[in-house]
This record gives C-alpha cells, sequence and structure tokens, in this order.
C-alpha cells in the first residue's frame, strides 16, 4: 500500500458526510472429517475442488495486504508483516468473492455488496459455495473422510471463529468517535442477533454456568479496542487495511458477531450496524447513548442471561439493560431516518424494512418470543433445546442438547435443524443459486467477478483493489481499484461485454 | 425514581400482566396450540435426523481457534 494516513488527521468539529456504506461479510466455518482429520487439509480439499469444477483457479494476490495496519495511527508492536501461506488454497469466484484457506477452517469472504440485504444474498451465496465444495470434495474421499462443515463460531470447547463484517467509513471519521458511538450496539445487539449456544466454554463462561446464552462468540472478548483477532479479541477492531485509497476510506472491520442461519437476523445485524454508522457520520459521536463503564463485562453478562433483565452502570451514570441499549439505538437511527438522507444505506424501502424488523426483533424478545422465533436465532434454537430436553427429560449438560446447537449450523439439508425451525426467508433459492455466480452490480466486486469469469485464462491473480492480468510476452499489468464504488455495471458492463479478450479489456481501458 | 427505571417497571409489570395472560389462555388458543404442535412436528424430525451417538459426536467436534 503506498501511502497512509495516520492520526494527524485534523479533528474537525462538524461531522463527515455519510458515504456508501459498502458492506462484505466474511465467514469462517467449522469443519470436520477429511483425511488424518486435519483441518487445513480438509480446507483445502474444498477450495481446490470447488476451483476446479467451477474453471476458475484465480490465485489471491497478497502484495496489498497489511493486517497489521492500525486505525489509531500507529504500527503495532505485535502485528507481523503479512504471512503468505502459498501452499494454502485461495481463489478469487466468478461472483467477486474470496474463497480461502484461513487458519484452519474455509473462509468465505462476501464481495463487496451496496446495501444490507445485499450483504444477506451473498452471505448465502456463501452458504451455497462450500455446500457445493463439500459434495465436489467429498466424492474423492473415502466414506470414513466425509467432510461436514458447519456455519457457526465455536466448538464448545474453548476455540472460536469469526464471522466478520466490514463496513466502508468516511476517513475523516475520527476512529475514538468510532469508538464511542459503536460499543453500546456492539455489545448490546446479540440480544436479536445473537445465534445462541448452549452451556458456556471459557472461564468467565463457566464461572455462571448457563444452561444456554445468547451468543456463540461473546465469552471469548477480553479487550475494548485493539488489533487482534485470534487471542485478546477487542470489541472493536482496530486493523486499518481500507483496500482501497487510503485517502478516503477506512474499513470497520467489526468481529465480534455471529454467524447466522437466520436471513432477517443477517439482515437486520448487518442494517442497523450500518444506519448506525452512517448516523455516526452525518451527526457525529455526540448523540449516541454512553458507553457501559465496562464494555466488555457488559458483553458476557448479556449474553449469560436470556431473561435480559441484567442491567450495567454507563459513563453517564444510568444503568441500561442491553434492551435499554437497543431501543435507544434504534430510537437515534429512526430519527435519522427521519431526517437525513438514507440512500447511503439503502433506499427508503429498505432501510424501512431495516427499522421495521429491527423493532419487531426488540418488542419480540421482550414480549413475545414464539413471535420472533422465525427471525432470532437464539431464541429458534432454544426452542429445539428446551423442547427436546423437556420430551426426553435431560439435564442441562446432556450430549444430545449440545449435538441439537452443532447441527443448528450443519450445512447438509438433510441434517440441518435450522433448516427445519421455520425460519423466514428473505431470498428464493433461485435467487442465490444465481448470485453464486454473478457479482454484485454497484461495488467493485462486479469489475472483478466478471473478469473472472471471461477472462480467466488471462488473469495471473486479483484481491480486492486489483486484477492482475498476463497477456503472455508482456509484464504482468495490473488494473488498479482503490475505489469500491467504481467498477460497478453501470461503469464498466458495456465495456466488459464488448471486449472478447483481456488484450482489448486492457485496450479499451488505457484509451 | 429515574425515568429509566420507572420505564423498566412499567415494562415489568406489563410484560407479568402478559404471561399470566398467555397462561391462563395458553390452552385455549389456536394460535398456542398451532405452536405447540408445530414444535411437537419439529422435535419427531429431530429424533429422526439427530447424529446416533450424540456424545461422540459432540467430543469428536473440536476446532481449532481462528480469527
Amino acid at each position: 500500500m503506498g501511502v497512509r494516513s495516520n492520526t494527524s488527521v485534523p479533528v474537525s468539529t462538524s461531522s463527515p458526510m455519510a458515504i456508501p456504506k459498502v458492506i462484505g461479510v466474511e465467514t469462517e466455518y467449522g469443519i470436520s472429517g477429511g483425511p488424518g482429520r486435519d483441518p487445513i487439509l480438509a480446507s483445502s480439499i474444498l477450495v481446490n475442488t470447488y476451483a476446479q469444477q467451477s474453471r476458475t483457479s484465480i490465485n489471491w494476490d497478497f502484495d496489498a495486504e497489511s493486517p497489521g495496519m492500525d486505525a489509531r495511527g500507529f504500527p503495532s508492536l505485535t502485528s507481523l508483516a503479512p504471512i503468505v501461506e502459498t501452499h494454502l488454497a485461495n481463489t478469487v469466484l466468478p461472483n467477486g468473492a474470496r474463497f480461502y484457506v484461513d487458519h484452519a477452517h474455509p473462509e468465505y469472504s462476501s464481495p463487496e455488496c451496496r446495501t444490507p440485504i445485499e450483504a444477506v444474498l451473498y452471505d448465502l451465496a456463501g452458504e451455497e459455495v462450500l455446500r457445493r465444495a463439500v459434495l465436489s470434495g467429498n466424492t474423492t474421499l473415502t466414506p470414513d473422510d466425509q467432510i461436514v462443515v458447519y456455519k457457526n463460531n465455536s466448538d464448545g470447547k474453548g476455540n472460536s471463529y469469526g464471522c466478520h463484517e466490514n463496513y466502508l467509513l468516511n476517513r475523516s471519521l475520527d476512529f475514538v468517535d468510532v469508538v464511542k458511538a459503536m460499543v453500546p450496539h456492539f455489545v448490546s445487539r446479540q440480544i436479536i442477533c445473537g445465534a445462541g449456544k448452549v452451556g458456556a466454554e471459557t472461564d468467565v463462561g463457566q464461572a455462571t454456568s448457563p444452561p444456554f446464552q445468547l451468543s456463540q462468540r461473546s465469552e471469548f472478548f477480553e479487550e475494548i479496542v485493539g488489533l487482534e483477532t485470534t487471542l485478546k479479541r477487542p470489541i472493536i477492531n482496530t486493523r486499518d487495511e481500507p483496500h482501497g485509497d487510503a485517502e478516503r476510506f477506512r474499513r470497520l472491520h467489526v468481529i465480534v458477531g455471529d454467524a447466522n442461519m437466520s436471513q432477517v437476523a443477517t439482515f437486520v445485524k448487518v442494517g442497523s450496524t450500518a444506519l448506525l454508522l452512517a448516523a455516526l457520520e452525518d451527526w457525529g459521536a455526540s448523540i449516541f447513548p454512553a458507553s457501559p463503564r465496562q464494555p466488555v463485562r457488559a458483553l458476557h453478562q448479556f449474553s449469560l442471561d436470556t431473561s435480559l433483565e441484567t442491567t450495567v452502570m454507563c459513563d453517564d451514570g444510568q444503568q441500561l439493560s442491553a434492551w435499554d441499549f437497543q431501543d435507544q439505538l434504534w430510537e437515534l437511527a429512526r430519527r435519522y431516518a427521519n431526517a437525513k438522507d438514507t440512500s447511503s444505506v439503502g433506499d427508503e424501502h429498505e432501510v424501512e424494512e431495516i427499522l421495521r424488523e429491527w423493532r419487531e426483533m426488540l418488542d419480540g424478545v421482550r414480549d413475545d418470543r414464539a413471535g420472533v422465533a422465525d427471525r432470532v436465532d437464539w431464541i429458534a434454537k432454544q426452542r429445539l433445546v428446551e423442547g427436546y430436553a423437556e420430551r426426553h427429560n435431560l439435564g442441562p449438560t446432556d450430549a444430545r442438547l449440545r449435538a441439537i446447537d452443532l447441527q443448528y449450523h450443519d450445512l447438509r439439508p438433510e441434517k440441518s435443524l435450522s433448516n427445519r425451525a421455520g425460519l423466514r426467508e428473505l431470498w428464493k433459492k433461485s435467487e442465490v443459486l444465481a448470485a453464486v455466480f454473478d457479482p454484485p452490480t454497484g461495488t467493485r466486486a462486479y469489475f472483478r467477478g466478471r473478469c473472472v469469469s471471461k477472462y480467466s485464462d488471462q488473469i495471473a491473480a486479483a484481491n480486492w483493489d486489483s486484477v492482475v492480468f498476463d497477456l503472455g510476452g508482456d509484464p504482468l499489468q495490473r488494473v488498479p481499484m482503490m475505489d469500491p464504488l467504481r467498477g460497478t455495471a453501470a461503469l464498466t458492463q458495456e465495456l466488459l461485454d464488448r471486449c472478447p479478450t483481456a488484450g482489448e479489456l486492457l485496450a479499451a481501458l488505457d484509451a | 425514581m429515574s425515568e429509566q427505571e420507572q420505564k423498566r417497571k412499567q415494562r415489568t409489570e406489563r410484560s407479568t400482566e402478559t404471561s399470566d395472560l398467555t397462561e391462563e389462555t395458553s390452552v385455549a388458543t389456536p394460535k398456542a396450540e398451532q405452536l405447540k404442535s408445530d414444535l411437537d412436528d419439529l422435535l419427531d424430525e429431530i429424533d429422526e435426523v439427530l447424529e446416533d451417538n450424540a456424545e461422540e459426536f459432540v467430543r469428536n467436534y473440536v476446532q481449532k481457534g481462528g480469527q
């Protein structure tokens, strides 16, 4: 990355303007089976067989990666140069997504989406990619070595893996304000977006022996702000890697959140966060509720209390429950949508849908849980767990209840319990299948995805902000895409349609 | 009492009322019956698809930590 801005961004008294909330959701899947039960090998088998099957084996280009950059403006002592694990499978898909092996998990990073509902679609496309990868990978394996993947965030034994969200922010927003404004949302949104978990698995969770808690992830968080993602996980992650023009953009990398099976939960998780970030850009941090005095403790306590009655002391002396925080944040978002143009998040209809679903889930978790069991994952799961325990007279630590928890996230249709739980869908199966191949049209993912489909033989590598072409004799040619809002269908479709070869495309781009 | 506390108190009273109401009427209302019967069907399905040896299945699900 050539240019990097730092803490010298002038502190302005007026707020910057909301910019389009380009959104991506990345999910590390749990994986079992495979030769020798080696999760790295199993993950590689999935990525490689899928890449071969879809006839695109475009390598990921690591040149521009710098996960050690810190949004607070200083190079972290704990940050390392990116580890280029070239032996690990890594590919770019025709829909603009990245599918690869991260640590010991298969990970799907969705293409950049322009609105929350589109982010839901491409998250679902990711599930379908994993399903297909498992089907093709398993044809190469013995019955004993069959691979199964789970869209969850923990193994119940103290190991967690993430579902991260990414939002494009105006660079001139002060990072201190991001922390101040967003901590209340990130500690409290689990009451509607938590995926639910039987029991607890860390010291802090096990101290209260909960039979069930709201979130898969919450008990793994140990810091308020920080750069880490695998140890000492922070509520606000400071990775400063905009994957774009660092003078103009910041990418907020949100690591505190569960992978949702409920489409509505993903929609509200992403939609509420995007709306609040837009409000922050337009109105500043002073209108947000005060943070809990001990945010990490609040995150844990809220997750561990399914009665939702726990309150915490805030910086302004008030005692608030997670529900109170969400209520105030919803009011703020409502006021914002009434007062301002919210096209940075989505069209008016979509923004109204976000606010309506958010409100219904919020009221439902308090007053009518059965009424929102069709969209709140932790309630849908708890209903299965408690119903099953009652029917078979099982104690809270019975393995069958943990098995239900796991199978809620199983991607195999014949084994999945979330499939059977009556969750409401926002996208049709046919739309999800199309999104496995067709990129979003409103971001640079369009250009990346179309190039991968059309010129796969002539692409050497690609990453979030460039596509590298190999035309044979010439040096490799990199097409930079430093603005996530360019490379859209509106700007490049005609060009891509009329250029049958990469050579012609590059000549046209030069002209 | 702060405004916040008052709001919470009102809410608690309200939700208590609601749950009393639900208890009294849960056997009678078609909606509650429907939910109960849906859940019964669902539990039947779980009996069918749940991994045979839950103990072993849960024990063997061990992941390396990730991000």
